[in-house]
């Protein structure tokens, strides 16, 4: 943006229309991220969806921005450090595509990161905001909690913020210690009018991150750290959204269900295939969407194997498990032969040297399914 | 008991680095001047206490002046927040000017000039403990070396930048050659100095390497100042966890 437009402030230049009601459910044309593609492209719409490209987290994530950043020119994308690429490097590349008016750091402030993203989300913007590290939210849960989540409430629909996507790294990565292994997702799944997503692989990714951009309603959007560079996947080059609210399985079993989400599925995944050495059979659920989340799903699970087990990081008490627990306890009591198992980590600070111990590892979660079965 | 005037320091670090500060320190002192009536011998530890535009710093500046405590404010500006530069961060004359929309007294000074740096801190700890008034200084700098170790700044910075403020304003090598002007230092003196030190570290390291870490126990206290019931309990079923499953766990952390 140059020239005139470029003189005026940046608050002038990005609130390019002001609508009191915003419309998300709009049906739109997608431009394909076509610089990606590494195979020639098929003539045909489900052959196009199968041409993958193999990508890790990050570089998941940053199609998914690529794709919103192209397809809507009232996408912004900000945050700490996003300019050069992000310290996890989720933003490579489109400061330089987009320009610094689309994607722009911000001062060190999240609260004001969150401040801003609502009001440019309440004017009809999509504002994908970024929180470095899960762990410095907390400066902006009063901007979540007290005006993002309750925006459309008490404004008896009239406004919404639903454009606010925040993305946050969370969870442990080995060395993180206190302020850098967080998984937070707790305190927001308590607040009525968000939805926290958290993805468990780099094509989920991409689908999660895509519909939560495009859902009419504030997203958190929790990305694993551990996951970044380390989860490998055949990644679809197309545009597409996986949906919310939507739990997956897995895999089918029919002794336990076990529930997770994010980086914890892939040590439950190993605890189920060592399980089902010694014959027990698993059924295992990525949650996907914490709130609002998937219970029939689960409820369903759990009446065909009577047994439930939920692992998760954080920390076990008042972490998500303990809401799944009580409320599979009371939509499936009569059913459930055992009662509902937490693997999760300890009530302590996230520590460093002793992380390991903290840790919900597999052979936790195995001793637990076997104490299950056996009860 | 020595009779010291009681003055705390809030030192922040890297103009506007990613930790969040919490003037904790600063309430923590207050606190405790309204405790100890008598202010001996207590000197208030600098903590390193990182960041800026975080409310925090506005809300501490705004306390401080309203309840006049006297707290220095040391602001480390050295022009990057990972990759994110000054001019990115704040409008205005740097950190300096905002002290005055708060009525604290601020000083700039040259981050790389020790003795400069030395002499306001001192003339600063004065006229706080003396007027009993925060006061507010900016020293400004510049971050030669990476962010981190997973930092690379080539990324978002020229490189003749890093190598003119290394090489031309390295406030060591300033106090090293006024010093040698005063006749108080040479390069003997200098070679010694750095041999020894460099023993000393290694030795302190091969002292350090073989030994083992904290008992297993550490993990679980000083969450609160007792150990509650339901940690003694997850105390319990992680020994039985690591006793049934041993290898899953680092051999150079006893239990």
């Amino acid at each position: 943006m140059g020239g005139r437009r470029a003189s005026l402030p940046l608050v002038s230049r990005l609130c390019t229309s002001v609508k009191p009601r915003n419309n998300w459910v709009q049906k739109r044309s997608f431009i394909t991220a076509k610089d990606l593609v590494v195979e020639e492209q098929p003539s045909g719409e489900e052959e196009k969806r199968a041409v993958t490209n193999k990508l890790n987290l990050f570089s998941a994530v940053n199609q998914a921005l690529l794709t919103v950043l192209e397809s809507d020119p009232k996408s912004y994308v900000f945050g700490e450090d996003v300019g050069f690429g992000g310290v996890f490097r989720c933003t490579t590349g489109l400061r330089d595509r987009f320009g610094k008016h689309r994607v722009f750091n911000t001062p060190l402030c999240e609260q004001a990161i969150l401040g801003f993203g609502i009001g440019l989300a309440s004017m009809g913007n999509r504002a994908i905001a970024e929180i470095q590290f899960a762990d410095y939210i907390f400066p902006a849960l009063d901007q979540i909690v007290n005006e993002a989540a309750k925006y459309r409430y008490r404004s008896g629909n009239l406004f919404n913020c639903g454009g606010l996507t925040v993305r946050a790294p969370y969870g442990a990565v080995g060395h993180g210690g206190h302020y850098h292994s967080q998984s937070p997702e707790a305190f927001f799944c308590h607040v009525p009018g968000i939805k926290v997503v958290i993805p468990r692989s780099p094509a989920q990714a991409k689908g999660l991150l895509l519909a939560s951009i495009r859902d009419p309603n504030p997203v958190v959007f929790f990305e694993p750290k551990m996951l970044y560079r380390m989860a490998v996947e055949e990644v679809p080059v197309d545009d597409y959204t996986l949906p919310l609210s939507s739990a997956e399985v897995m895999r089918k079993g029919s002794d336990i269900t076990l529930v997770g989400w994010g980086a914890q599925l892939t040590l439950m995944e190993q605890a189920c295939d060592e399980a089902s050495k010694e014959g027990i059979s698993c059924e295992l659920i990525d949650l996907r969407t914490l709130i609002p989340w998937d219970k029939e799903l689960v409820e369903a699970s759990v009446n065909k194997t009577g047994r439930l087990l939920v692992s998760h990081e954080a920390p076990l008490t008042g972490g998500f498990g303990a809401e799944i627990a009580a409320s599979i306890t009371e939509s499936c009591f009569l059913r459930l032969e055992a009662p509902v198992s937490r693997v999760c980590g300890l009530d302590t600070p996230f520590p460093l040297v002793f992380e390991p111990f903290y840790m919900p590892t597999k052979n936790k979660i195995l001793d637990a399914i076997k104490a299950s079965v056996k009860f | 008991m020595d009779q010291k005037p009681l003055c705390s320091a809030t030192y922040f670090g890297d103009g506007a680095t990613s930790e969040v500060c919490p003037t904790l320190f600063f309430y923590l002192v207050y606190s405790l001047e309204l405790l100890f009536t008598d202010l001996s011998s207590w000197r208030a530890e600098v903590d390193e206490a990182p960041v800026f535009w975080q409310g925090d710093f506005h809300g501490a500046m705004n306390f401080a002046a309203v309840l006049e405590a006297p707290v220095l404010f040391i602001c480390r500006n050295n022009g990057y927040a990972i990759s994110t530069p000054a001019h990115e961060q704040f409008k205005g004359d740097g950190v300096v000017c905002k002290g005055q929309a708060y009525g604290v007294r601020s000083f700039r000074v040259d981050g790389n000039d020790a003795l400069a740096v030395y002499a306001t801190v001192k003339a600063a700890r004065k006229m706080a403990v003396e007027e009993s008034r925060p006061i507010l200084i900016e020293a400004l700098t510049y971050r030669v070396g990476h962010h981190s170790t997973s930092d690379d700044s080539g990324k978002y910075r020229k490189g003749d930048e890093m190598h003119h403020w290394k090489t031309m304003r390295d406030p060591v090598v300033r106090l090293r050659r006024w010093l040698e002007g005063e006749g108080w230092w040479d390069s003997d003196a200098d070679q010694q100095l750095r041999a020894e030190t460099r023993n000393e570290v290694i030795a302190a390291m091969q002292r350090a390497g073989p030994r083992m870490k904290q008992p297993l126990a550490n993990l679980f206290t000083d969450v609160y100042d007792t150990i509650p019931s339901h940690l003694r309990q997850q105390e319990k079923e992680l020994r039985s966890t690591v006793a049934r499953h041993r290898q899953d766990y680092p051999f150079d952390v006893p239990l």
